[in-house]
């Protein structure tokens, strides 16, 4: 009896010393190389779907185990489980090599001190810094630290719109403030046609496009020391011109308060509706039967004037970013992996194919890019994005005031009257989560 | 077996198997220590499944409530074992209800009780209600039996999307009825925004529990004696009161586990809130469990949704033991 209780109580000693050995991966700081011939990758879905993208990078994989001899197993994940992955990974110490990562996730990913910091010497074995956007690495990071990411896809906000509604409400050209697209709305907002389209129900969408506007009303969302400033009256009128849109001007569907799984690209598709703010669309246009020559592309609209910097900033930096592990067993083949997938040429080709403009300046003078949709979305990254504010809360940040956005479309669409003090509250509410 | 045994292994006088010598003259045994087999071997049997229950159930849970005492973050997820203590302040946010964590930890307990209480209760009303139609033999008995099962059988995402998609404001099949065709509504009604989230929820939380229901009540049916019925019949009882009188009394002690195995079912869902909403659902169906995936995994902070879970946990053993304390008072009270 003694006997099966010794080895019971071994049995469960090992076990919680097994469990307790997982207690917080790897306080390696530099990685090693320990593996030198092989890397794993983790890579974003930014194709049509999985299999697609696997097409797409294997090939290019293959190129890099020519040039190195270092073999990568790739893993394409889909977004939605993008982030619980990193999470569980940085979490064990179990994780790939390099990954791919949201930019506007960089500043959180940074806080947690599992991904590779960016600082001259590596950006050095990559070929320099300078080679980049500037606005773009400065999505990769909080302010005043080393970038924890690399730029490799990037796209801005632009307004696509159907020239043939446009055509037959008498609109010639796009609009380039909001009262012109308010008005112009008004005009092809009946018989079952609306002005714009809006993804309600998603959180992200709601936070992008309300950050944009919040820049024009001179708001950032968070102070210089990082804290919430949700209720400033810019914050909060910024918010309500978006749901005023439903609520007030009427040139937004109803029912695109529940949107959330890209809805309002197929109602524009369909002629259901003539504009939306969204990122590199041609081929999810093309691929629900858009001919090239039925949309056209503008720069999403400002207050007033152009675009531009401040107040006239009419995007947040979009994109994808690049990260290497920490505790990777092969730094430097990592860093090669990076500086392929970040040379001139593959930045060309995996942007081209996947309709991202490179954030590295060299490719961009590629003639693919010089499309007249992708010619406004790279002069939108190069003269009036700004980046998400890149602080270790962000996506508490998204949650909070993406989810009280999301609330005020439900008002707007069910005819509950959306007013400054109502969208104060909502905003009152998602600050007052923030702070504990 | 037998044959092992020895004089000084200290067996009970009348114990059988130290008479039964009959296999030593047989093969050789296996030899099993005399003490080992009288008093470990159950244990030893034991053994797997306790290890088992262990890493799988009790490690994870103790680690979530040590988890819960910590400030685990965004900032300490890398070395988790190093995060700083947070003593009770975890819970302590989580239960100021005049603070909007805890309000909205309140509104989401409240939200999740009014919703147990409507998905269990008509869970069981349509369950016993089928169980009891389809008690009597006729013809199409097994066809209906076996669509009735189908909700409890099909995968619950697959099952769920759909529904997610019935519901849509502008093509769901849900307003092309009720406002299309029958005209009931105004205008289209949103059911995944908004307060009629919540009817939405419950519907396919009914959806989904009742065939269960069902199933537990129409196997006890089974075992109640037909005689009964019979002669109730003759006595003159009507179908109310044989249902009454008869019925329900038989069915109790299923009922006793069937209502409980569903609340805490019913209480910890998170898939029908999840795929229905995404993840972070409307108010009015903000479901305990959703919120407090949220707190942990949406805004990354895994103290705060662990003290929760603690809180949950606490929550739900106290309802069970409540709930056991009082059904077995009922059953030695109706027994005596």
């Amino acid at each position: 009896m003694r006997t099966i209780r010794a080895a019971a109580a071994v049995a469960i000693v090992s076990a919680l010393t097994a469990i307790t050995g997982c207690g917080g991966g790897s306080s390696s700081d530099g990685g090693s190389n320990e593996s030198p011939k092989t890397l794993t990758y983790w890579a974003s879905n930014q194709g049509p779907n999985i299999e697609a993208d696997k097409k797409i990078l294997t090939p290019e994989l293959k190129k890099f185990e020519q040039q190195t001899g270092i073999k990568v197993k790739l893993e394409v994940i889909p977004w939605s489980d993008l982030l619980n992955r990193i999470l569980a990974a940085t979490t064990s110490g179990q994780g790939p090599d390099v990954l791919n990562i949201g930019n506007t996730w960089s500043a959180s990913l940074q806080a947690t001190g599992a991904l590779l910091p960016w600082d001259q010497k590596n950006f050095d074995a990559i070929g320099g810094r300078d080679r980049f956007v500037e606005s773009a690495v400065a999505s990769a990071g909080a302010e005043g630290q080393d970038p924890a990411a690399v730029p490799l896809y990037s796209l801005a906000y632009a307004l696509y719109y159907n020239k043939q509604m446009f055509a037959d409400a008498g609109i010639t050209q796009p609009p380039a403030t909001w009262d012109q697209l308010v008005a112009d709305g008004k005009k092809i907002s009946k018989d079952g046609k609306w002005a714009l389209g809006a993804e309600g129900g998603n959180n992200s969408n709601n936070i992008h496009q309300v950050f944009a506007l919040g820049k024009q009303h001179g708001v950032d969302f968070f102070d210089k020391a990082g804290k919430p400033t949700f209720t400033s009256d810019g914050a909060v009128a910024a918010v309500k011109q978006y749901i005023d849109f439903m609520a007030k001007d009427k040139i937004i569907a109803p029912g695109n308060a529940e949107y959330a799984q890209n809805q309002s690209l197929q109602d524009f598709s369909k002629g259901k509706t003539a504009m939306v703010l969204w990122q590199a669309a041609a081929s999810t246009f093309a691929s629900q039967g858009m001919k090239p020559e039925d949309w056209g592309v503008a720069p999403v609209p400002v207050q007033s004037g152009t675009p531009g910097s401040g107040t006239q900033t009419n995007s947040m930096v979009a994109g994808i970013n690049i990260a290497v592990f920490k505790n990777t067993k092969n730094i430097d083949g990592a860093k090669k992996f990076v500086k392929f997938m970040t040379s001139d040429e593959e930045q060309k080709l995996l942007n081209k194919t996947f309709g991202a403009i490179p954030p590295v300046k060299a490719a961009q003078t590629d003639a693919a890019f010089a499309a007249p949709d992708l010619k406004v979305l790279r002069d939108t990254l190069s003269t009036s994005a700004a980046p998400l504010p890149q602080v270790a809360n962000e996506s508490q940040f998204e949650t909070t005031v993406g989810a009280a956005v999301k609330g005020l479309w439900a008002d707007a669409a069910a005819g509950k009257p959306v007013t400054t003090e109502s969208v104060k509250a909502a905003l009152t509410k998602a600050q007052q989560q923030m702070a504990q | 077996m037998t044959a092992t045994v020895t004089p000084s292994s200290g067996h009970k006088a009348g114990n059988p198997e130290k008479t039964d010598n009959g296999g030593a003259r047989g093969r050789r045994p296996l030899r099993i220590p005399d003490r080992i087999r009288q008093g470990g071997l159950p244990y030893l049997l034991l053994l797997p499944a306790v290890v088992l229950e262990l890493l799988i159930h009790i490690i994870p849970m103790v680690i979530g409530i040590w988890v819960s005492f910590r400030q685990l973050t965004q900032f300490f997820i890398r070395n988790w074992g190093n995060s700083p203590s947070a003593g009770f302040d975890n819970y302590k946010i989580a239960i100021d209800f005049d603070a909007p964590i805890g309000q909205a930890l309140l509104h989401s307990f409240l939200v999740t009780c009014a919703f147990t209480v409507l998905s269990v209760g008509l869970s069981w009303l349509f369950g016993v209600a089928a169980a009891i139609m389809l008690q009597e033999n006729f013809r199409g008995r097994n066809i209906l039996r076996t669509i009735f099962l189908v909700p409890y059988a099909l995968p619950v995402y697959a099952a769920v999307i759909t529904w997610a998609f019935m519901f849509q404001h502008d093509n769901g099949i849900i307003n092309h009825v009720l406002h299309d065709q029958l005209g009931l509504t105004d205008k289209p009604s949103f059911w995944l925004i908004g307060n009629n989230s919540f009817i939405a929820l419950v519907v396919v939380s009914l959806w989904k529990s009742w065939p269960f229901a069902f199933l537990m009540l129409m196997a006890a049916l089974q075992n109640i004696p037909r005689d009964l019925y019979e002669a109730a019949s003759i006595d003159g009882a009507g179908i109310w009161q044989q249902i009454r009188k008869i019925t329900l009394p038989s069915l109790r002690p299923v009922n006793q586990v069937l209502v409980l195995v569903l609340f805490l079912w019913t209480f910890n869902d998170f898939n029908t809130p999840y795929v229905l909403f995404g993840k972070s659902a409307p108010e009015a169906a903000d479901l305990i469990s959703i919120h407090i995936y949220q707190s942990s995994f949406v805004t990354w902070n895994f103290g705060s949704g662990s003290a929760m879970s603690v809180l949950l946990l606490l929550f739900l053993l106290v309802v069970t033991a409540v709930y056991l304390l009082l059904t077995s008072r009922g059953r030695k009270g109706s027994n005596g």
